[in-house]
This record gives C-alpha cells, structure tokens and sequence, in this order.
C-alpha cells in the first residue's frame, strides 16, 4: 500500500518529479526514411528537362549538347554538308531518354537554326518567344483542366542556354537584343562558344565586359539574384555569378592524353580537354546544368517564370470579351482564382511573389 | 650609212649586244625612288582579328590609341570608313600602304544597308582617279584607289553566311577581292580542309569572282611554279594574327599563347599565314594592275557612257519624265476637250438667244 501511496500516478494534479520529457527518447521517430521514399518515387517516375540552345550557327551548340549529355543527343551530321542555312528562325527539338544508375532522365533539347544569320535579323527572337509562351500555355491548359493528369506532361522550357560568338570585343545589339526579352521569360545562360579561339587574358576581359555590358542593360540571366533564398544559395551564387558566361568548348571525339582517354579537339600544336579546368570551363557548365542547379532551372521555370505568365493570362481573359481566339478558360477555375482559392498549396507562395514583380509584356 | 648606226650601239665587249636588257633594272631604280603605293581594305566583322592580323602583316601598330566601343554604342552605330596610311621601308624601297578599315560592317541587327557606305568609298576613289586622270596636271596623281580587299571570313560559321555572299557579289565587279578565314586557331586541320572546300563550292555556286592569282609563266623555275600552286590550292587562306613574341621550344616566335599549346604565326604546318604574306608582297604589282585595267576600266568605261549622271537619278529621271509627260498629255486632252466644247456651244449661242452665260476663256 505505501508503496502505491509513493509511485507518482500519471494523472495525479500534484507536480510530478521531472521525467525524461519525450522529445529526448533515444528512439528516433524514421522522419529520414522520407527522403528515402522520395527517391524512390524519383526514380521509379524519372526526371525531365528541357533545354534550349540558341545561337549562330557554327557556333558549335550541337556539340555542346551531346559533350554534356555524354551521348549522341544529335545524329552526327557533319555540319555543312548538305545541311543549308535555312531561311527563317525554324525550332527543332527532340528527346530522348537517358538513363544513369537507374534514374531516367527525359531530356528534350530544342534547338534554333537560323537564329542570327540573316542579314536582317529583325525581331528573330519572336519564334523563339512565341514558343516559349506555347509551352507555357499547353501547361496552363492541362493544369485548369477539371479532370487533370496526375502528373502533367512538362514541355516548358526550363533553361535556355545562349551561345555569345568569342569576337573578344562585347555583346552584339542582336545579343543584347534577345537577353533583354527573354531573361523575363526563361532562364537563361549565356555561355562564351568555341572558346579556344581566345587565350586565358582574353578570355577574362572578354567576360568582364560582357558582365559590364549586362548589367548596364539590366539584363538579369541565371542564377538570378532575387531569386537567392538563404545565406548559403547566395554565397554558392555568387561564385557561379563570378564566372558567368562561361567560357566553353565542346568536343564529341576521345583522345589519349598521358594514357587518359579524354574528350577534346586535337590541333597540331595540343590537344584541348574540355573537361580539364585549366584549358576550359565546361566542367561549370555541366555542373550548373546537370549537377547541382537543374532542379532549381526547374523550380524557378515552374515557381516564377510559369506564374507569372498565368498570372497575366488569367487576368487578360478575365477583363477581356471570349473571342476566337482565346482560350475558353472555365468560369468555375476563374472564380476560384480571383476569390483567392489557388488551385494547389504549392503555387501560393510563388504566386505572391508573382504578383509583387512587375507585370511584363512578352 | 645603215651599217655605221647600229655601229654606235653596240657594246665594244660583247658583239650584237644592243643594250636594252638593261630596261628592267632602269625600271627598278626609278620605282624604287618613286616608291609604291598600295591600299588594301579589310571587311568583315567585328572581333574577327582584322587589325591585329594587319599589324601583323606590315609589322606595324596601326591602330596605337583603339577604343573597343562598348555595346550600348554600338547599337546606334553605321558602317564607317577609316583610311590610316603608313610608310614602310625596307632595303631603300618604300612602301606607302593605306589600310582601309570598315569597323561596323555586320555589327547591326539590320545589316542591309552595311555595305552601301563601302561600296560609295570605292566608286569615289575610282571616281576622283578619273577625274585627276582627265584633268590638265597629270603630273601627281595620288592613286586611292583599293587594289585588295580582304573579306575576312568567320570559322565559326559552317560556310559563306548571306551577308558575305551579298556584300561579295556587290563588290566583286569593283576590286579584287581575296577571301580570309579568319581566327584560323579554332579549327582543326580536318574542319579547316572542310571549311575551305565548302567556301569554295558556295562562290562558285553564287558565281562570286574572286581574285585568281595568275599562273606562273612557264619560263619561271620550278620554285616559282611549285610556290604558285601551291598558293592556289591554299585560297581561302585560314590566318592567325599575333604580335606578341612568345617563347616556343627555346625560341621566341610571334604567336599566341594558350593553355594547351603554342600558335606559332609563322609556321606554315599551323596556319596559312606565311602564304598570305607571299601572295601579297609577290602579286602586289599584279593586284594594282588588275585594278587597273580591269575594274578601274570598267568603271570609266560605265562612268563616261552614262554621260556624267549618276544611274539612281537617271532612272528616276525616266519615271518623272514619263509621269510629266502622261500629266501633260492628260492637260492637253482636257484643254482640247474644253475647247471644243466652247466652240460648240459658241455654235450654238450664236444660231439661238445669247442669254446663254458669258463665258470665259
């Protein structure tokens, strides 16, 4: 009986001894084992990406796309055989399915011969615009739908990767021209083509003023500095935003150097690594675009780039008459929109900060 | 009398020896004093490595005090013309070489209007040449005209990119135009052999008329003919251009110099540089001839059918006139018309009452 007088009973109101409160069990609640699942979802549903390669041709975009995506993304037709120019802006995009330790990824590269080889070049980044704002509006489609996919089908372009001819002057105005346009509606990364026409001193007063130049034109290419979220993103950051553009030379042939097989360009006087840091600055490329940003290419194209441009159709088919050619967007998902109910959590944030950047016109 | 003439002419050492075989060397020492004029123009594009591939050429500095402009401004620039002139001398000959240099040319978004500048730069260079040429002093006649023009050609692109093909065609009529690859480090040898072929197939297609170094005589040596052909089956030339003396495998050679390896100017295994130089210091002679008989002629030739106006104003002459012409026409029809109608009705006034109004004439 004393004794059971002495246990302190769990619902008694007198102040109990202090027992080990349970945060601070040993026993761990396996919130790791989430990250797990969701890897394995990953894999099992694959990853996608899109990419698009702009620039004069010969400037060796191509190459660049199969040396990052170590495999044959293009068929090898040599260029210039048989291949002309063709006359106008025309976009070309395939995909395929590329496969690394059990994880597929779906790359669909869309490339853009034609681009600034005219001798009027005059509004020839408006295909390119236009396509963009396709992609955006086939998602935008899918997502008001009343009965959607479970997982839509994303076509939109995540990063648009610009190739500046190495003249080792500054940017063109056609250069300029197209980065002011499309930095609003895409990421996009400039990169220094065929750098092995320009030695390392070149190079680097080259990219520091093409650097002045793009923030003289408030041109605000990826990684954008708004879009930084913590300490740690700004400091990775601001390293790559040192380096931007990069200097890049693409080769799909292997030699053997020092008993290595390495992919490069033999010439009579070496032979240029293109994954050697020294000679090139692929590696950074490959690393911002596959290694360590693609998902944030993604995140910001769906979070930002995506929103902002329903946001602005939204409201365009709100106050405008339904005409031909608009799309008849569903009263019920418009009320939903303008009341303030978004259609998934995820887009709320965004959404708000959508609505706090100015509205462009694209 | 016959047999005493040519008795005073001939050399007393040699027999039969007249003596005008000397008439080169007359030649020679007169040119020399004198001394050579040549102008070269360079096009092509921005960052082509046009000013250093020159320099590099004449081994000079011919653009001490360059500004690269920046993009803004170049966005509002057109097509400019800047003639810098240099006086080289090497051995006693003297050399007064007018570079003439087209920065602008293919920098706008719009380039239909780039060569229009260049293409006025020539005609009026012809066009001063005739008029000094007619004139009543023909003593100094400084020759502008632009005996070479290098068309520096991008390796970056996969061939002839339309604005060369058209700027081509528009000039080839004009000067001697010499095809340049340019920045030739960036290619290897295979991509070079398969850049030159395709250049070479498009202005063939698009019936450009570049300038054909002319084959050796077959009197000339062997030397000579081999280096003419081999000349001939280098054109385009792919170049690079450097002034910087690096040091190469323990000597100091003119070349650039990357992570990967030495560029070396000079070296005929690296680029075609040594055969541009060639073509241009042993056919400079040539280029200033063809200029002259063949494109400065035509020139003349269309200039003084034409009568002294000019083929724009000429034809809009036509159109007015023949507008004037119809609007006459016209005014005479209806002042005809009017007339007749006033004799008419003056018929008529005259048989009925005159109450019919006054009219004026």
């Amino acid at each position: 009986m004393d004794s059971l007088r002495q246990s302190p009973s769990p619902c008694s109101s007198r102040p109990s001894s202090p027992r080990t409160p349970p945060c601070e069990m040993p026993a761990s609640v396996g919130i790791e084992a989430v990250l797990d699942q969701l890897k394995i979802k990953a894999m099992k549903m694959g990853f996608e990406f899109n990419v698009m390669v702009v620039g004069q041709s010969g400037l060796g975009k191509s190459t660049m796309v199969n040396t990052l995506f170590k495999s044959k993304v293009w068929k090898s037709t040599l260029p210039g055989l048989g291949v002309p120019t063709p006359q106008t802006l025309q976009l070309h995009s395939v995909t395929h399915v590329i496969e690394e330790k059990g994880l597929k990824l779906k790359l669909t590269v869309t490339d853009t011969p034609g681009f600034g080889d005219q001798i009027n070049n005059d509004k020839c980044w408006e295909p390119i615009l236009s396509y963009i704002n396709e992609q955006y509006e086939q998602y935008l489609q899918e997502e008001i739908l009343i009965t959607r996919q479970r997982h839509i089908p994303d076509t939109r372009v995540h990063c648009c990767v610009y190739f500046v001819p190495p003249t080792g002057h500054c940017l063109r105005p056609l250069d300029i021209e197209f980065l002011q346009r499309l930095c609003r509606t895409v990421n996009v990364v400039p990169v220094i083509a065929r750098a092995d026409s320009l030695t390392i001193e070149e190079r680097e007063a080259f990219r520091s003023r093409i650097q002045k130049d793009l923030k003289s034109h408030c041109i605000d290419v990826y990684p954008q500095k708004r879009f930084d979220e913590d300490a740690n993103d700004r400091i990775l950051n601001s390293k790559i935003r040192e380096r931007i553009p990069f200097a890049v030379v693409g080769a799909d042939q292997e030699h053997l150097v020092n008993g290595r097989c390495v992919l490069g360009r033999k010439t009579n006087w070496g032979i240029i690594e293109v994954e050697n840091m020294a000679h090139c600055e692929f590696p950074l490329l490959r690393d911002l675009l596959i290694r360590s940003h693609l998902q944030d290419l993604k995140d910001i194209t769906h979070n930002i780039h995506y929103e902002n441009y329903r946001v602005v159709r939204l409201n365009e088919s709100h106050q405008l008459p339904r005409g031909p050619g608009w799309v008849n967007l569903a009263p019920m998902n418009l009320a939903h929109a303008s009341a303030g109910q978004l259609t998934s959590p995820r887009t709320s944030k965004a959404c708000k900060q959508a609505q706090e950047e100015p509205k462009y016109d694209f | 009398m016959s047999k005493q003439q040519p008795a005073q002419f001939i050399n007393p050492e040699t027999p039969g020896y007249v003596g005008f075989a000397n008439l080169p060397n007359q030649v020679h020492r007169k040119s020399v004093k004198k001394g050579f004029e040549f102008t070269l123009m360079v096009v092509g594009e921005s960052g082509l490595g046009k000013s250093t591939l020159i320099n590099s050429l004449f081994l000079t500095d011919l653009y001490p005090e360059r500004i690269i402009p920046g993009a803004a401004e170049k966005i509002e620039r057109t097509v400019q013309i800047e003639a810098s002139t240099v006086e080289i001398e090497e051995r006693g000959v003297k050399l007064r070489l007018t570079v003439v240099d087209t920065p602008g040319y293919g920098d706008a978004i719009n380039c239909r209007d780039c060569f229009k500048t260049i293409i006025s730069y020539i005609d009026e260079q012809f066009e001063r040449y005739l008029h000094d040429e007619s004139g009543l002093n023909r003593r100094h006649i400084i020759d502008n005209r632009v005996h070479c023009c290098f068309y520096f050609i991008s390796p970056f692109g996969h061939g002839l990119k339309p604005l060369d093909v058209a700027f081509m065609k528009a000039i080839h009529n004009k000067v001697n135009i010499v095809p340049v690859i340019a920045k030739a480090d960036t290619l290897t040898l295979k991509e070079r052999e398969r850049l030159k072929k395709r250049i070479l197939d498009e202005i063939e297609e698009h019936n450009i008329k570049i300038y054909h170094l002319p084959d050796a005589e077959s009197d000339e040596d062997e030397d000579f003919k081999e280096q003419t052909r081999l000349l001939k089956a280098s054109i385009p030339f792919s170049v690079v251009g450097s002034n910087q003396l690096i040091e190469a495998k323990g000597k100091k050679v003119r070349g650039r110099l990357y992570p990967w390896g030495v560029v070396e100017v000079e070296n005929p295994e690296h680029n075609d540089f040594l055969k541009l130089r060639t073509m241009l210091i042993t056919h400079m002679q040539d280029l200033q001839e063809v200029t002259q008989d063949l494109h400065y002629e035509n020139f003349r030739s269309e200039r003084l059918k034409r009568g002294g106006r000019k083929v724009e104003n000429e034809d809009m002459n036509k159109d007015q006139i023949l507008l004037e012409k119809e609007a006459e026409l016209r005014r005479m029809q209806e002042m005809i018309a009017r007339m007749q109608a006033q004799m008419q009705l003056q018929m008529q006034g005259g048989d009925g009452d005159s109450g019919a109004l006054g009219h004026h004439v």
